[in-house]
């Protein structure tokens, strides 16, 4: 793994992965634990039980459209997907993951990859490493101010160093 | 410097004169809407964490609409909680199942032209129909709202949808928005600015126009705008809000498209959206003659005072067919009170529609009428995904609430137009 990217194994979407598929609206009611377990089982039953810490998810187009539940993007995060990648995003999908400090890179050229693929994935630099394959493929570089609030762990982290930041400020004063 | 609607809302927002598409800006937000799904249930907590509360109570606007009435002690749990939240936050603009968010926020004055609005849900869209730049996020990006007052936003370009030509008797807002979600795809949008515009916009009621709007989101548009005119004007007015300056809210003629769409909407055809994506909408005869077990007629979609006539046109002096059922869920309180009171209520429920308190219900898969493993619905709601109402082997069909009501009466999904009788399809 290249120091300051993330990545594992990947595992292979289609075009238009929605919400419901992600975090199904049966299970909304309850907790995002219980929900993760069925994420995207609609799709591939052995995506929730198989993945593991570090695995990418890989994309068609418009990822993640639909709906706002931002458990679509929690659940993911919660089975331990470290990043995902896809030609496209649904726009709402994109910004919670973000927000959520899961790494969401677009990315037209991902086609290539096969399941099992090891890849890693560099957002700032705006590249990954196909590692199976010894393919590499250039994707758009998420912006400094967003690379930082993801490493900060995600927008409410962020907002906590913010927060301290204007209180100790106003302390000053 | 010529400007779309959407670039100079958020112009406005962001503090400056000019925005160009592209660039990140820092805008804040007149209004916050959330509802009890996404809303304190989520954001409560983390404010907690965070030591903060909401930046302007009067500036946030609360609906229960997912989970109402309780149907579980999950439910009842979020409701209690939710609306311990409303007063401990001391949100006034707290309506408790009165209805759908999308369409209780203009009913009571939330919205006018040039507003810059956020909702915790993805037809939030919706707003758009009244001159307002309003779009979806997620629970985590409302706490930073509710904190701060502010987000970001990428400018969005403007993908102007001009509609020319005049809607067939029978043939609504909802077919327009089911051909183009099949013409553009689910990401025809490109989470750019949609614009409706052109003289079938104009003769639409805002009822038609907030079904366009809404149904933006199937796009995949951030937004979906159409400008403020008098239409817009008179019913902001009859919500009992000030309009303020509707010229001030129009995008300038020269202002830069990123594509306009030409769609004259003379010929169209009621359309049928096949399972399970909006996208795969064809005209009506491709799904004739396919059974059906329930027909369902609610959400912000597919259930305003509008909505409900045009099913009433099709129901009136009919029955609902034997081994199907007709669940009609009012979009809102008010929605069911002047259906009570011109009569429409009194038609559907005669055809032997069952009727459901107002809400997201089963469009969502959350409410009472969700689906069994193998049964297939035809429905007024704007979406249709694998699983969405019910068990993952059930379909849904999506069609306007003429052809929902029309399959309801034959058990079959059909087009509409058979059983209207001449004349009888204007829906003003």
């Amino acid at each position: 793994m290249v120091e300051g990217s993330s990545g594992g194994r990947a595992w292979v979407f289609g075009d238009d992965i929605d919400t419901d598929a992600l975090a199904p609206g049966l299970y909304m009611k309850g907790s995002v634990d219980e929900l993760a377990k069925h994420c995207l089982e609609s799709v591939d039953p052995a995506f929730a039980p198989g993945v593991v810490d570090g695995d990418v998810v890989v994309g068609g187009r418009n990822f993640g459209l639909g709906s706002s539940r931002e458990q679509a993007a929690q659940a993911l995060k919660m089975l331990g997907v470290a990043a995902v990648v896809a030609k496209s995003f649904g726009g709402i999908f994109y910004r919670n993951a973000l927000n959520l400090g899961l790494v969401a890179v677009v990315c037209p050229a991902i086609g290539g990859v096969k399941a099992g693929d090891i890849l890693s994935v560099d957002a700032r630099a705006g590249c990954i490493e196909n590692h199976t394959q010894n393919d590499r493929y250039d994707c758009e570089p998420l912006p400094d101010h967003l690379m930082s609030m993801i490493e900060n762990g995600g927008l409410i982290a962020h907002l906590e160093l913010r927060l301290a930041a204007k209180r100790k400020t106003e302390g000053a004063i | 410097m010529a400007a779309t609607l959407a670039q100079k809302i958020i112009a406005r927002a962001a503090g400056r004169d000019h925005v160009t598409p592209g660039e990140i800006v820092t805008c804040a937000v007149d209004l916050a809407m959330m509802h009890d799904l996404s809303g304190p249930r989520r954001v409560g907590p983390v404010l907690k964490h965070l030591g903060v509360g909401v930046w302007d109570s009067d500036k946030v606007v609360l609906i229960t609409d997912h989970l109402v009435p309780a149907t579980d002690l999950v439910s009842a749990g979020v409701l209690d909680m939710t609306r311990k939240w409303a007063a401990e936050q001391d949100i006034g603009n707290f309506y408790d199942m009165q209805g759908i968010c999308h369409v209780v926020l203009p009913e009571r004055g939330h919205l006018k032209p040039g507003l810059f609005v956020v909702g915790g849900d993805s037809h939030s869209t919706t707003g758009g129909a009244f001159g307002c730049f309003m779009f979806g996020i997620g629970a985590t990006e409302m706490v930073g709202v509710l904190a701060t007052g502010e987000t970001w936003i990428k400018v969005p370009e403007t993908i102007l949808i001009n509609c020319s030509g005049t809607l067939a008797a029978g043939v609504s807002a909802k077919d327009m928005m089911l051909s183009l979600c099949s013409q553009l795809g689910m990401d025809g949008g490109e989470y750019q600015a949609v614009q409706f515009a052109g003289e079938a916009i104009v003769a639409m009621p805002m009822s038609e126009r907030m079904t366009l709007s809404n149904m933006a989101a199937e796009i995949g548009a951030q937004a979906g705008l159409i400008a403020a005119d008098n239409t817009t004007a008179k019913y902001i007015r009859e919500a009992g809000t000030d309009p303020g300056d509707i010229d001030r809210w129009q995008g300038d003629e020269d202002a830069e498209y990123r594509i306009v769409h030409d769609f004259d909407v003379s010929g169209l055809e009621p359309q049928v959206a096949l399972p399970h994506s909006p996208a795969t909408a064809k005209p009506i005869s491709v799904a004739q003659g396919t059974p059906i077990q329930q027909a369902y007629i609610g959400a912000c979609t597919g259930a305003k005072l509008v909505d409900l006539r045009m099913a009433a046109q099709v129901l009136k002096g009919r029955r609902v067919a034997v081994g199907t059922r007709l669940l009609v869920a009012p979009a809102s309180t008010r929605t069911t009170a002047a259906a009570a009171a011109d009569g429409t209520l009194q038609v559907l429920t005669e055809a032997g529609a069952i009727l459901m308190p107002s809400g997201c219900g089963a469009c969502a898969g959350l409410g009472a009428g969700i689906l069994a493993e193998g049964e297939t619905c035809i429905s007024s709601t704007a979406r249709n995904f694998k699983g969405r109402m019910g068990a993952a082997s059930s379909t849904v069909y999506l069609g306007s609430p003429y052809t929902v009501a029309a399959a309801a009466v034959t058990g079959t999904i059909c087009d509409p137009r058979e059983l209207l009788v001449e004349g009888d399809g204007e829906h003003g």
